[in-house]
Parts: C-alpha cells; sequence; structure tokens
C-alpha cells in the first residue's frame, strides 16, 4: 500500500510515529526544493539516511566526523579494490586507523543528522516504499524512533523559537561597536567561524547560508547565539527590499453540544436487518 | 413514522455524496453547484448545502442519511445536519493525505456537536495511492475503540458493509449503556 504526501500536510513528526507504531521495514524518500533525502527502515527502527549532495559513503562520513585525516581519506577513495562500507570498516578497523565503535557513531551520528533536518523541513513530497532497503554494503544501524521524535520534537520547537526571533533570513548582519575586543574572549566553534567570515551589510543571513552550506535551522542558530551574546545587530542589506513576516492564524470557535436522539435497540437492529437486505 | 437519521461527512471531495448515491433508494437530492474556486477544481461540481438519500425500512421506520458540504465555508451547515442524528460517517479521500488534517477537524467538530458513535470510511481503497485503514488510523489519531473501515464508496457493497459497522458500533454503545 503506498504512502505519499507533503509534509505540509503531514508533518515529519506524524510520519516518523507512524512508522515506528505500524513497524514498518522500507525505505522513507523526502524531496524539497532544496533537499532529497532517503531514509531506510527495519522493523520501524531507523537503519540508515542520505541526503542528496552529501557522500554519505563511510570514508567521508569517517571524515567528516574527524575519526580519519583527509589524506588517508583520499588514498581510501583512490583505492578501487575496497569493495563497499563493510569492507572499509573491516580495514580500517584492523589497520588501527578507528575501532569499530568509532564506526559504528560516527554512521550513527550521520543518520541522525540527517533524520533531524527533516524536522525542519516544513514542507516537501515523501513517498515510502515498503521493504526497500539501502544497497548493499552500507553500514546500518539500529535507532528507536521514539528517542528521535522526541529530539526531533525538541528541535523542532526550537526551530519554531528561532523562526520567531528571527523570521526574515533576507537580511544582513553587522559587528556592533568594537566587536574585536569581546571576539577575543568568546569562544567561537568552527561554524560560527564561518557565519562570522561572512558578516557584512551586503551579505543577507541567506546567503551567508548557502556560502557555507548550512541549513536555515543551523544559520538561525549560529546568527541568534551571536545576536544575544551582542556581538552582531541586523541591518537592512545594501540594495535589497525587506521581506514582512508571514501572520499568525485565528483559532476557530468551539461550537455548543448537541444531545443525543433516543432511538431504541429494536429500531437499530431493523435497520441492520433492512441494510443487510439492500 | 419514525425518521432515524445518520450523517456523512467528511473534507472537500471526499466522496460523500457518492457514497450516498450508492446506498439510498432514491435519486440523491443533491444541491450542487458547480465550482467557483480555482483551488477547489478538482471535480466540476461540489455540494453547497446538503445531500440527502434515503433508506426506507417499512411503513414505520426511515433512515434518512445526510450528506455535509465538504467546504470550511459552509461550516454553520455542518451543526444543523447533525441535529438529532443516531450516528455519523466520516468519510476520507485515502489518496489525499492533504486533507488528513482536515478529516481531523471535521471528526473533532462533530464529537462536539453529539456524543454519537461514529466510524471512519478510508474511501478510494481500490486507487494503488490509498494509504491503508491501519495507516489512515495512525495519521487521524483515531482512537482504537473506533472503527477505520476499508471503502469504495461507487461500490454499494462496500458502503453497505460501512453503514452495517456504524449500527454496530451504535448498539454495542447501546449495550454499554444498558439501553
Amino acid at each position: 500500500m503506498a504512502l505519499k504526501g507533503n509534509l505540509q500536510d503531514f508533518s515529519a513528526t506524524q510520519l516518523l510515529h507512524l512508522i515506528n507504531l505500524a513497524r514498518k521495514t522500507g525505505t522513507l524518500a523526502v524531496e524539497t526544493p532544496q533537499d532529497q533525502a532517503r531514509f531506510c527502515f527495519r522493523e520501524g527502527k531507523l537503519i540508515y539516511a542520505s541526503l542528496d549532495g552529501q557522500d554519505d559513503r563511510l570514508v567521508s562520513i569517517l571524515q567528516r566526523a574527524g575519526k580519519i585525516t583527509e589524506e588517508l581519506a583520499r588514498t581510501i577513495r583512490a583505492r578501487s579494490d575496497i569493495k563497499d562500507d563493510r569492507e572499509l570498516g573491516v580495514l580500517l578497523s584492523n589497520a588501527g586507523y578507528v575501532t569499530q565503535k568509532d564506526i559504528v557513531d560516527s554512521v550513527r551520528n550521520y543518520v541522525l543528522e540527517v533524520v533531524y533536518k527533516l524536522f525542519t523541513w516544513p514542507e516537501g513530497t515523501f513517498r515510502f516504499e515498503p521493504n526497500l532497503l539501502p544497497v548493499e554494503g552500507r553500514i546500518t544501524v539500529s535507532i528507536d524512533l521514539e528517542n528521535v521524535i522526541m529530539e526531533g520534537s525538541r528541535r523542532l520547537r526550537e526551530w519554531e523559537r528561532l523562526q520567531e526571533e528571527l523570521p526574515n533570513l533576507d537580511i544582513a548582519l553587522r559587528f556592533t561597536d568594537r566587536p574585536d575586543a569581546r571576539l577575543r574572549t568568546i569562544n567561537l566553534t568552527v561554524e560560527e567561524w564561518r557565519v562570522v567570515s561572512f558578516i557584512n551589510p551586503r551579505n543577507t543571513i541567506r546567503q551567508i547560508a548557502q556560502y557555507n552550506h548550512m541549513s536555515d535551522f543551523q544559520i538561525r542558530r549560529i546568527v541568534y547565539g551571536l545576536l544575544q551574546a551582542g556581538l552582531v545587530e541586523l541591518v537592512p542589506p545594501e540594495g535589497v527590499e525587506v521581506k514582512p513576516s508571514p501572520g499568525v492564524p485565528t483559532p476557530v470557535g468551539v461550537p455548543p453540544t448537541q444531545r443525543r436522539p433516543a432511538v431504541k435497540r429494536s429500531i437499530v437492529q431493523r435497520l441492520i436487518d433492512r441494510i443487510r437486505e439492500l | 413514522m419514525q425518521i432515524v437519521k445518520m450523517v456523512v461527512t467528511g473534507p472537500f471531495a471526499a466522496g460523500k455524496t457518492q457514497f450516498i448515491r450508492s446506498i439510498s433508494e432514491i435519486d440523491v437530492v443533491a444541491t450542487e453547484a458547480k465550482i467557483s474556486r480555482p483551488e477547489e477544481r478538482i471535480k466540476d461540481e461540489t455540494t453547497v448545502a446538503m445531500d440527502f438519500g434515503r433508506i426506507t425500512v417499512d411503513d414505520d421506520l426511515v433512515l434518512y442519511l445526510f450528506g455535509t458540504p465538504g467546504q470550511r465555508r459552509f461550516e454553520f451547515m455542518w451543526e444543523i445536519l447533525s441535529e438529532g442524528m443516531l450516528g455519523f460517517v466520516v468519510v476520507v479521500d485515502s489518496t489525499r493525505p492533504e486533507t488528513f488534517r482536515e478529516a481531523r477537524l471535521i471528526l473533532d467538530t462533530f464529537r462536539t456537536y453529539a456524543p454519537t458513535p461514529y466510524v471512519v470510511a478510508a474511501n478510494k481503497q481500490d486507487m494503488e495511492d490509498a494509504w491503508s485503514p491501519e495507516d489512515l488510523r495512525i495519521a487521524l489519531r483515531i482512537d482504537p475503540a473506533v472503527k477505520v473501515l476499508p471503502c469504495v464508496a461507487t461500490d454499494k457493497e462496500s458502503v453497505k458493509n460501512v453503514l452495517l459497522e456504524l449500527l454496530y458500533s451504535i448498539l454495542e454503545t447501546m449495550d454499554g449503556e444498558g439501553e
């Protein structure tokens, strides 16, 4: 039975809840105007995920996780005799470059990173293909969806709060007075530094996110932190019209309650008999 | 003569009119109008006030089936139609998940009108893209005690089954209340 629709109508939380409750096995493909992702499930547990445009082979996952060097990653990619990720995992583990735990944790974190992105996509089409599993040779994990839903919902709330605090990404940033003195005393992550390096009234927040391959959620979180720390302030971008934020829907009223009609059991039984005859 | 009334509700274009047509002994008295809004042009005509179907049991007893208009702008009609209903059927187009939220809202609204039993008809089960009744139950957060039934509104037997299951639920409720 097909399972397809749009995240606008059936949210990521609802979708994962359904897959979990129905203990489904198969692959969920989600497509938004910006991203495409695939999530594989076995008996209602998340076992694999991949994001189009991001290399999901083990070598890249380990490199991004900082478990292997760029040089080693390059060497591995140049070798054509390593057939699949499982084989690579065994080779790296036997050679002492990484432990089995490093591999499992890295894959698990990558899968979680991809699935948490799903929660921040307000729209996009999805299709669930029953019994379709990842390609042979990929390393899979087994993640309970309850925890994913809990954490995803928390992130969603954070995302919604950030969206309220920072509704417009088509706005620019500039440093407040004497930011250099304060920056020296604040520890910034690599991602935050990347954003800082692009702060300029000519660059909108959206453009900074695009340069750094960041999602709306990531850039909002970083910019919000910088704003709260008083390091930057929002300014209209040079030569760009600022869009107003969307309105909030009004709640619908609840109508009064009616009484149930007094109908005897025999009447219902007669209706049943009649309908059976039809 | 005793008249018993049941309401067939559900989102726009879910198949309510067809549901009543398949079982009614009279030509359904449909108050349909040409679609004016471009976003609703999924079909040519829509129910603007109500559909009316009838099943005569005998000289003393008649069942009336009322179909509600699916569009929100006719919501004022829902409460009027639900007055005195014995139970209701929520028809959902299983191939259009974009209407599930609306179906849930309609269901919640009708439950506030009267504490009558109801069933959910997962319509268009003959279509390839149809969500299964089990998946619909989860999607619509339907209580396990409420029946979510496979349905093809064009098929009389399928519609009969939905109505019978609703009547069985009504009997069970009566038994539970010691009627």
